[in-house]
C-alpha cells in the first residue's frame, strides 16, 4: 500500500453564523487507506465528510483531493462517491438503473456499462436482482445497491455517512466484515464517518476521534484504544478507570507517580507533558484487571469488594469498592471460571499490571463561538 | 378496539344513520343519470322508458359545444398556472425554511375558506375599476387564485418525502442541476405533478360563481347549464350533459387520488 496522499485538509473551519462546526481540522489520508472519522453527535464529522464530498464549502482552508485543490468544485466534478446515510435509492428506477445512473453521463458503449454494472451487483452479492425496485429491497440490499452505485463510478474516494446504522445489530456485524473485504479487494480509500467506536475500531486502518469541530487523535485503533491521548478519547472508546495521581518524577521519556492504592507506576512520557499543580489523571482499561482466586498469586495485588455486578452472557462486569480509591474500579471478567457466580459484597483479590496505565492529556477546552 | 369505539359500534342506529347519510348526499346526484336516460321531457317517476336520445341532441348544440370548448380552455389554463404556481409554493414550504413560512403557507391556503361569492364580487369590482373587458382570461385568473391552494395541498404531499439526499446522490454520480432535475427531481414528483393538474382542471370545469361573474359573453358549462334551466324542455338535455361532467369529474379525480398515493409512497419508501 503506497503512502500517497489521497486526501489532504489543510486547516478547514466551517462555520454556520458564528457557530463553528470545524475548528481548523487538518489530516491527510493515505491512498488505499480505511479511515475513519469518529465521534459523538455534533463533533463535527459529518460537516467533515460532506466538505470532501463537496456539499459543504469550508469557509477557510483547503482540502486537496489526489493532489487537486477542491473546495471550489461542486460534488459532479470531484473524484468521490458518497454512500448516504439513508442510502438515498432513487424511488423511480429499479436496482440496475440506479446503479447506471452515474455512468450515463460517461456515454460508455451499452456491453460496457452493462458489464460494468453486472461485475458492481457482483461485488456487492447482488447479483440477479438487478430488475427489483428500491421498495422490494431489505435495509441490507439497499444498502449494498447504493455501495454499488458509488463503486461502479470507480472513484479515489468513497464516502460513507453511517452506512450501517439503520442496520439492526446481527446485520451491521456481517456488513462489518463484508465492507472490510470489499474496501481490501477494491483497494479504493475509503472514509467513514461513525458514532460507533466498535465499527471503527473492527473496520479502520486508521481513525480520527473528532469533538466539538477539532480533531482529538489520529492513530491506528490498536494505538487509540491503549493509548489514548486524552480523557475524553479515552473515554469515548470505551471503559476506563480514571485515577487523579501524585507525579513522583520525570525523566526524558517517562514520568513516575503515586498512583494511590497501586503504588509508584512508570508511565511512558507524552510530547508537551506538563503536570497542573503536580497531579495527572491516569487511566487503566476495566479488562486490564484480573480476578484472583484461591491460591492464585500476582506480583501486583489489590483487596477489594465487589460492589455491584452486571451479567452479559460472556463476560460479567463488576465494580470492586477498593479501600483508599475514591471511586470503585470497573473490570471485566470473562465466565470461563465463575465470575458470573460470585454475589455482590464478595471479598475478592485482583491482579493488575502497572504497564497498562496510560498518562491522560487534559482535553482542550471547547469553544464553538 | 377503544371503549369509545366499542361502545358507539354497538349503538343500534349508527349503520341507520351512516345510510341515510350517504343516500341524503348521493341520491339526488344519482338521479340526474336516471333521468337522463328517460323517456321524457320531465322529471318524474314512473320513468318512461329507455332512450339516449338527450344525448343526441347534445351532439348537435352549437352554443353547448362552445361553450364546452370554453370550459376546456379555461380547464387547461387554470390546471397548468394554478400547478405552475403550486408547484413553487410546495417546493419553498417542503424544502426551506424561512420567517414567515406558517404565515405564509396560511395565506396560500386561505381562499379554500373564504366565501367564494364575496371573492367574485370582489374580482369583478377591480377588473372593472381597471377597465379590463370581462373575458375568458377574466375567468382564468379569478380561477386560478382558487384553484392555487387545492393544487398546493396535492403537491405538499408529494414533496414532502422527496428528501434532499436524492438530489445530492445524483450530484455526487456526475450529474448536473439540470440533469438532476431531470432525472431524478421531475420523474419523483411528476405524479403528484399529474394528480394536481387533474385536480384543478375537474375544480374549474365545475367552478360556477366566478365563472358566471367574471365569463362576460362567453359562457362556460355550469354558467350555460345555469342559462338553460329557464326552459323546461331543455332540462333533460341538461341532464345528459351534467351526467357526463359527474363522470368525468370522478374519472379525474380518482386518476388524481391514484397518482398522488403513488407519488406519496414512492418517496416514503425511499427514505425508510
Amino acid at each position: 500500500m503506497a503512502d500517497r496522499a489521497m486526501i489532504e485538509i489543510q486547516s478547514v473551519s466551517k462555520y454556520y453564523g458564528i457557530y463553528k462546526a470545524l475548528d481548523e481540522v487538518s489530516l491527510s489520508i493515505s491512498e488505499g487507506e480505511f479511515f475513519s472519522l469518529l465521534g459523538p453527535s455534533g463533533c463535527g464529522k459529518t460537516t467533515l465528510l460532506r466538505s470532501i464530498a463537496g456539499f459543504e464549502t469550508p469557509t477557510e482552508g483547503e482540502i486537496l483531493i489526489d493532489g487537486v485543490p477542491s473546495v471550489d468544485l461542486p460534488p459532479n466534478r470531484r473524484p468521490t462517491n458518497m454512500v448516504f446515510q439513508n442510502y438515498a435509492i432513487f424511488p423511480h428506477l429499479d436496482v440496475s438503473e440506479n446503479v447506471a445512473y452515474g455512468l450515463k453521463r460517461l456515454r460508455l458503449s451499452a456491453e460496457e456499462e452493462r458489464k460494468r454494472v453486472a461485475d458492481a451487483l457482483d461485488q456487492v452479492r447482488l447479483s440477479g436482482l438487478g430488475k427489483r425496485k428500491a421498495h422490494e429491497l431489505s435495509g441490507g440490499q439497499r444498502q449494498r445497491v447504493a455501495l454499488a452505485r458509488a463503486l461502479v463510478m470507480r472513484p479515489k474516494v468513497l464516502l460513507l455517512d453511517e452506512p450501517l446504522s439503520a442496520l439492526d445489530k446481527k446485520l451491521r456485524e456481517e456488513m462489518q466484515v463484508e465492507l472490510r473485504m470489499l474496501q481490501k479487494a477494491v483497494g479504493i480509500t475509503f472514509v467513514l464517518v461513525t458514532h460507533d467506536q466498535y465499527e471503527a475500531l473492527a473496520l479502520s486502518d486508521r481513525i480520527a476521534v473528532m469533538f466539538g469541530g477539532r480533531i482529538a487523535q489520529i492513530a491506528t485503533p490498536k494505538e487509540i484504544y491503549q493509548r489514548p491521548r486524552t480523557r475524553k478519547v479515552a473515554d469515548f472508546l470505551g471503559g476506563m478507570n480514571f485515577l487523579t495521581a501524585k507525579v513522583l518524577g520525570e525523566r526524558d521519556d517517562a514520568v513516575s507517580v503515586d498512583a494511590a492504592r497501586f503504588g509508584a507506576v512508570s508511565l511512558d512520557k507524552p510530547q508537551g507533558f506538563a503536570a497542573a499543580n503536580g497531579e495527572v489523571t491516569i487511566g487503566i482499561r476495566p479488562e486490564r484487571l484480573r480476578l484472583l482466586w484461591d491460591d492464585d498469586r500476582a506480583p501486583h495485588e489489590l483487596a477489594g469488594r465487589i460492589e455491584n455486578r452486571a451479567y452479559f452472557g460472556e463476560v460479567t462486569h463488576l465494580m470492586i469498592d477498593v479501600e483508599g480509591l475514591e471511586q470503585p474500579l470497573s473490570m471485566v471478567e470473562t465466565n470461563n471460571y465463575g465470575a458470573d457466580d460470585l454475589p455482590i459484597g464478595a471479598e475478592i483479590r485482583l491482579a493488575y499490571d502497572p504497564d497498562a496505565f496510560v498518562l491522560l492529556a487534559e482535553d482542550e477546552a471547547v469553544r464553538r463561538i | 378496539m377503544s371503549l369509545l369505539t366499542r361502545r358507539l359500534a354497538f349503538l343500534p342506529w349508527l349503520p341507520a344513520y351512516v345510510a341515510v347519510y350517504f343516500l341524503f348526499l348521493y341520491l339526488p346526484i344519482l338521479l340526474i343519470p336516471i333521468f337522463s336516460f328517460n323517456n321524457a321531457a320531465t322529471t318524474t317517476f314512473p320513468l318512461a322508458g329507455f332512450t339516449t336520445k338527450w344525448y343526441g341532441t347534445l351532439a348537435g348544440n352549437g352554443a353547448m359545444l362552445e361553450a364546452a370548448r370554453n370550459s376546456f380552455v379555461v380547464g387547461v389554463c387554470v390546471a397548468v398556472l394554478s400547478t405552475t404556481l403550486g408547484i413553487c409554493a410546495a417546493r419553498a414550504i417542503t424544502r426551506y425554511r424561512f420567517r414567515g413560512q406558517k404565515a405564509a403557507a396560511g395565506l396560500i391556503m386561505a381562499p379554500l375558506f373564504l366565501p367564494e361569492i364575496i371573492v367574485a364580487v370582489s374580482l369583478l369590482m377591480i377588473v372593472l375599476a381597471l377597465g379590463v373587458q370581462l373575458s375568458l382570461i377574466t375567468v382564468i385568473l379569478g380561477q386560478t387564485v382558487f384553484c392555487v391552494p387545492y393544487a398546493m395541498s396535492v403537491l405538499v404531499s408529494g414533496f414532502e418525502g422527496f428528501d434532499r439526499s436524492l438530489e445530492e446522490a445524483s450530484y455526487d454520480l456526475g450529474e448536473t442541476a439540470l440533469g438532476t432535475f431531470r432525472r431524478v427531481t421531475l420523474p419523483v414528483v411528476a405524479p403528484a405533478i399529474v394528480s394536481s393538474l387533474l385536480v384543478t382542471f375537474t375544480i374549474s370545469l365545475d367552478e360556477f360563481i366566478l365563472a358566471f361573474f367574471l365569463s362576460g359573453t362567453e359562457p362556460t358549462l355550469p354558467v350555460y347549464i345555469w342559462g338553460q334551466l329557464r326552459f323546461a324542455a331543455k332540462l333533460p338535455g341538461v341532464l345528459a350533459l351534467g351526467t357526463i361532467m359527474i363522470a368525468a369529474s370522478i374519472l379525474m379525480l380518482t386518476l388524481a387520488e391514484i397518482l398522488r398515493r403513488r407519488a406519496e409512497n414512492r418517496t416514503r419508501i425511499a427514505l425508510t
